[in-house]
């Protein structure tokens, strides 16, 4: 323990160079099965059937390395990964990095999941449909929505997947061409601006009143017109600040004509307490990677599940799993489905996680995640308070649920250290880094812990200690938080080589050819 | 609930009774219902949920959940010629033993320094796609193929600065469908119109004459897939891209990387755009879930700027100790300016790049080129022993990867009938494409890959010969 009372740590230092250059000539990781020779009898050479034209010319230059030696490196980068698993993960503001419970892991690795393939006969796959149609159950009654789909790949896609049926709504309603705007607010996930747009919607933000944190009504029923789409946005907001008045948002928007799409990946404080339903919002998306424990996997993958009240069930993309009370079906019968966001169902090993998660918790120890949630978040928003150099954006309003957004303004106003800077030295101490928080940066020099029901009350203060030392060398000895991180394997990086057409390279080939002649350290 | 005692969940080291209260008394209320009063009472719940009592010990929950997925019959059961998008290659035990990594498995979104070996891994995943292509820039996986091909006709409307895309007939039903979401309808005013480019029925080869006809000044990409979702290799490929860039038109091809050992990357025949899944490469079949879609392109500002997706650079260290990763040009992202950006990015697929990343290490030049001349002994083996059973004909030979179109039009038997009686033959034979290519017939697309041998070949074709006996 150093003086702080902060554990020593240093992050594995293996040097390992990239794959490409390492093996020799003629060495393999793996032997081939080669067919019969029956077969090769009968058939002759594979090259016969590749039209002329239509040959590789040269082996791909892929590394040769045999199979010790891929194991030995690929496991080193593991180690040079700071999961989850390992490290107090509170830092990781609407990510929600709550452990994903070793079990589910064995679960998802046996053949009788695995070895599915998504076209096999229904009579077959009984055992995964039942899964997912009762996880979507249980979604229905954690949200209040009617039905629901596994089959987005990611929180941003199920957002998008609102988004386009959003626009099929006002489509097969003939009123498309006038309603191209959805309002969303800059709080809101950056993916609420960024899927509709992608939808081509134009993209309305309120901002947040100074005071509260929290959007206007007034700017809302300003905002909203007969070009109005539909509302997305995410409650709480990315602040951890619950919008009180978001039935009101919802049915103004109703009473334009627009559609309620919430975005509620972070959901984590929330089960059992409050739901879309109750809010009035027609369709909502959950991140099964977040609040329901299934890992983030080094970004996926993943699974932003939609739900929708049974007037939208009809857009869904399609099939979705039905019961019929012995059997359970793929229904492709939609009359407005938007077709298909992805191929076949999804990414249903999230599902098959988040349905025995589901079935260890029950809904007393739900709503205990989503209380304990609350109680960790403000127990560390009381701890944070004695911490030079940090304050709480919109402390007018001291509750919080699952996240809370703090600003270093003040330490940098001092020191000159900016929440970049503390970021990257907190790592010296064996926590993961924070999430500073999406952009535009309303409030300056931000980072955003969300402190999970995974975390102990021994996890949270050692965590506020770390945050607590870095600051105070802020204040003594800047420079040691502005050249972090120390304890890494690597050094400070020159950025400037990521934005450079002429020295960004996102491949070996590309790195070689374009550091030629550059006298490249 | 009220704050009744209750013994401790093992995954939430707060639920023991003394620490809760030890919390909220420093948090200054008594009851976290003091907490909750930010919530008005309106929009609460106000009742329990309404769900099954929980299943507490992992031994009963294993229990359970093994219960349920045992009634589903597996293709490790049952032998399986189902591919069309996701296939049955074998996994090697190095790639599950790292995509199992603990660390893998839970990080996320640290960075450049905590992550490093994260983010090597992934610039490995594209170091070797690029020479598995022949090309310089390649993406960060999203999430399938068809969002891959979807994304990769956005990016080339905005590079040609233009709004119609010709996709031939023979691409894959289910990513069209997927593409079509990303084209949208005609009354906004980004719409991309979809034009579908005929092909020759008897050699499944895309209809120049009919591309000739459809391509014009209005024209941003051909899309066509090689393979083919029906198997078949395209050998006009530079006619193609030709015809494309003499229209002023970018020149996309999807491609099925297992086949890449043995087929000319798409850069040797113009591709400017290439776009595919990741899944035959080390990742199981997951019930669909195991796919991951990657894009690559030519290098150079002019395509970097225009991707959606996280783009992973190698980088030098300040002090020029060593190197590093991080996100190229982030400000494409919305991640930096919201709706402004570039279509929309996210969790997309890392552990599946890791996976496929590993299995690339252990093909090398030499796996990654005898697989596929296995596969296509194998399919081949497989198709002639099909075409000889009476009633049965293979369309298309000879130049088709891994899969092949059977028709029963002569069976007087439904391929779901043919499909339904292998059942108890303990096949699951090939998928049905009666009703996605009706000018086929009745037709099924069959897949044979690397993990079926000889003996699984000839007990298919005994079987078929006993189901349409």
């Amino acid at each position: 323990m150093s003086e702080a009372g902060l554990r020593r740590y240093h992050a594995n230092v293996w040097e390992e160079p990239i794959i490409m250059q390492m093996g020799s000539e003629g060495e393999r990781g793996i032997a081939i099965p080669h067919a019969e020779k029956e077969i090769q009898k009968t058939v002759g050479s594979a090259q016969s059937y590749i039209p002329a034209r239509m040959k590789r010319r040269r082996d791909a230059a892929l590394p040769q390395v045999s199979q010790p030696h891929v194991l030995r490196h690929y496991l080193r980068l593991s180690q040079q990964t700071l999961g989850m698993a390992l490290n107090i993960d509170i830092g990781m503001g609407t990510c929600t990095m709550k452990y994903s419970p070793q079990v589910n892991e064995e679960l998802l690795r046996l053949p009788q999941f695995a070895d599915l393939h998504p076209f096999q006969d229904e009579d077959t796959v009984q055992g995964i449909l039942q899964i997912m149609y009762e996880f979507s159950r249980f979604m229905c009654e954690i949200s209040g929505m009617d039905e629901f789909t596994f089959q987005p790949g990611g929180g941003a896609h199920g957002i998008y997947t609102n988004a386009c049926m959003i626009k099929k709504y006002h489509d097969v309603n003939g009123e498309l061409k006038q309603r191209d705007e959805i309002i969303s607010t800059i709080f809101s996930h950056p993916a609420d601006a960024a899927c509709p747009a992608t939808a081509d919607f134009k993209v309305v933000s309120l901002y947040p009143d100074p005071e509260t944190g929290l959007p206007d009504v007034e700017a809302l029923k300003a905002a909203v017109s007969k070009r109005t789409a539909g509302l997305m946005i995410t409650n709480p907001e990315d602040t951890g600040i619950f919008n009180p008045m978001i039935d009101e948002f919802v049915n103004i928007i109703h009473e334009a004509g627009g559609l309620c799409a919430y975005d509620q990946a972070n959901s984590n404080a929330l089960f059992g307490i409050a739901r879309a339903r109750e809010s009035g919002f027609d369709m909502c998306h959950f991140n099964i990677h977040k609040a329901f424990s299934s890992p983030h996997g080094c970004m996926g993958p993943a699974c932003g599940s939609v739900g929708t009240k049974k007037e939208i069930a009809d857009y869904l993309p399609v099939p979705i799993v039905t019961f019929d009370g012995s059997r359970y079906h793929l229904d492709y019968d939609r009359k407005h489905s938007i077709g298909k966001v992805r191929c076949f169902f999804g990414n249903i090993e999230t599902i098959l996680r988040a349905y025995a998660w589901v079935m260890g918790m029950g809904p007393d120890d739900l709503r205990q995640v989503s209380e304990t949630s609350i109680i960790n978040t403000n127990y560390l928003i009381k701890k944070m308070s004695s911490v030079q150099g940090v304050t709480m954006a919109y402390p007018k309003q001291a509750r919080r649920l699952d996240q809370v957004r703090f600003s270093l303004e003040k330490l940098k106003e001092d020191t000159g250290v900016t929440t970049d800077d503390v970021a990257r030295r907190m790592i010296d101490f064996g926590v993961q880094e924070y999430f500073t928080s999406h952009h535009p940066w309303i409030v300056p020099e931000p980072f955003l812990p969300e402190p999970c029901d995974t975390y102990s009350r021994e996890d949270i203060d050692y965590w506020v200690e770390v945050i607590r030392h870095v600051c105070q060398e802020a204040y003594k000895n800047p420079e040691i938080v502005k050249s972090a991180p120390h304890n890494h394997a690597i050094t400070k990086i020159n950025r400037q080589d990521l934005d450079d057409p002429d020295r960004y390279a996102m491949t070996w080939r590309a790195y070689v050819r374009k550091s030629k002649g550059k006298g490249r350290k | 609930m009220s704050d009744v005692m209750r013994s401790a969940h093992p995954y939430i080291p707060n639920s023991v009774p003394e620490t809760r209260e030890g919390m909220l008394k420093e948090i200054g209320v008594s009851d976290v219902e003091e907490l909750l009063t930010v919530i008005p009472q309106r929009l609460r719940l106000n009742r329990s949920l309404n769900l099954p009592r929980p299943l507490a010990a992992e031994s009963d929950l294993r229990k359970h959940v093994e219960e349920i997925l045992l009634k589903n019959g597996t293709c490790k059961e049952y032998l399986s010629f189902l591919g069309a998008g996701c296939w049955q290659h074998y996994v090697p035990a190095v790639v599950d033993e790292i995509a199992h990594r603990a660390e893998f498995v839970t990080a996320y979104a640290g960075n450049t320094y905590s992550d490093l070996g994260k983010w090597q891994a992934f610039f490995e995943f594209q170091s070797m796609m690029g020479e598995l292509l022949e090309m310089d820039m390649v993406s960060l996986p999203t999430f399938d193929w068809g969002c891959a091909a979807g994304f990769a006709v956005r990016m080339a409307s905005r590079i040609a600065d233009r709004d119609e895309v010709l996709i031939s007939w023979t691409v894959s039903p289910e990513r069209l469908a997927v593409i079509k979401n990303f084209c949208h309808s005609e009354y906004v005013p980004a719409h991309i119109s979809i034009k579908q480019v005929g092909y020759d029925v008897k050699t499944g080869l895309l209809d120049l004459e009919d591309l000739k006809a459809k391509i014009s000044s209005k024209t941003a990409a051909i899309y066509f897939e090689n393979p083919s979702y029906l198997g078949l290799i395209e050998s006009q490929g530079e006619e193609i891209s030709k015809i494309a860039h003499d229209n002023g038109a970018e020149c996309i091809v999807g491609v099925d990387p297992i086949s890449l050992g043995v087929l000319a990357p798409p850069a040797d025949y113009g591709a400017d755009i290439v776009c595919g899944d990741i899944q035959p490469l080390g990742l199981h079949m997951n019930y669909g879930g195991g796919v991951g879609g990657f894009i690559a392109s030519r290098d150079g500002a002019e395509y970097v700027s225009e991707y959606p997706t996280h783009l992973v650079s190698i980088a030098g260290t300040e002090d020029g100790t060593g190197f590093g990763f991080g996100f190229c040009t982030h400000e494409r992202t919305l991640y930096a300016v919201r709706e402004k950006g570039k279509d929309f990015t996210g969790t997309t697929v890392g552990l599946w790049t890791i996976a496929a990343a590993v299995y690339l290490a252990l093909m090398g030049p030499a796996g990654i080129r005898e697989i596929g001349e296995t596969i296509i002994q194998k399919s081949h083996y497989a198709a002639r022993r099909l075409s000889e059973i009476p009633r049965v004909r293979v369309l298309f030979s000879p130049y088709f990867f891994k899969e092949f179109v059977a028709n029963f039009d002569d069976a007087k038997k439904t391929v779901r009938e043919v499909d339904r009686r292998l059942i108890d033959h303990k096949i699951f034979g090939g998928k049905d494409v009666t009703s996605e290519f009706p000018e086929l017939g009745n037709s099924a697309l069959y897949a044979v890959t690397d993990i079926h041998t000889r003996d699984d070949l000839d007990r298919l074709a005994r079987s078929l010969e006993a189901v349409l006996r």
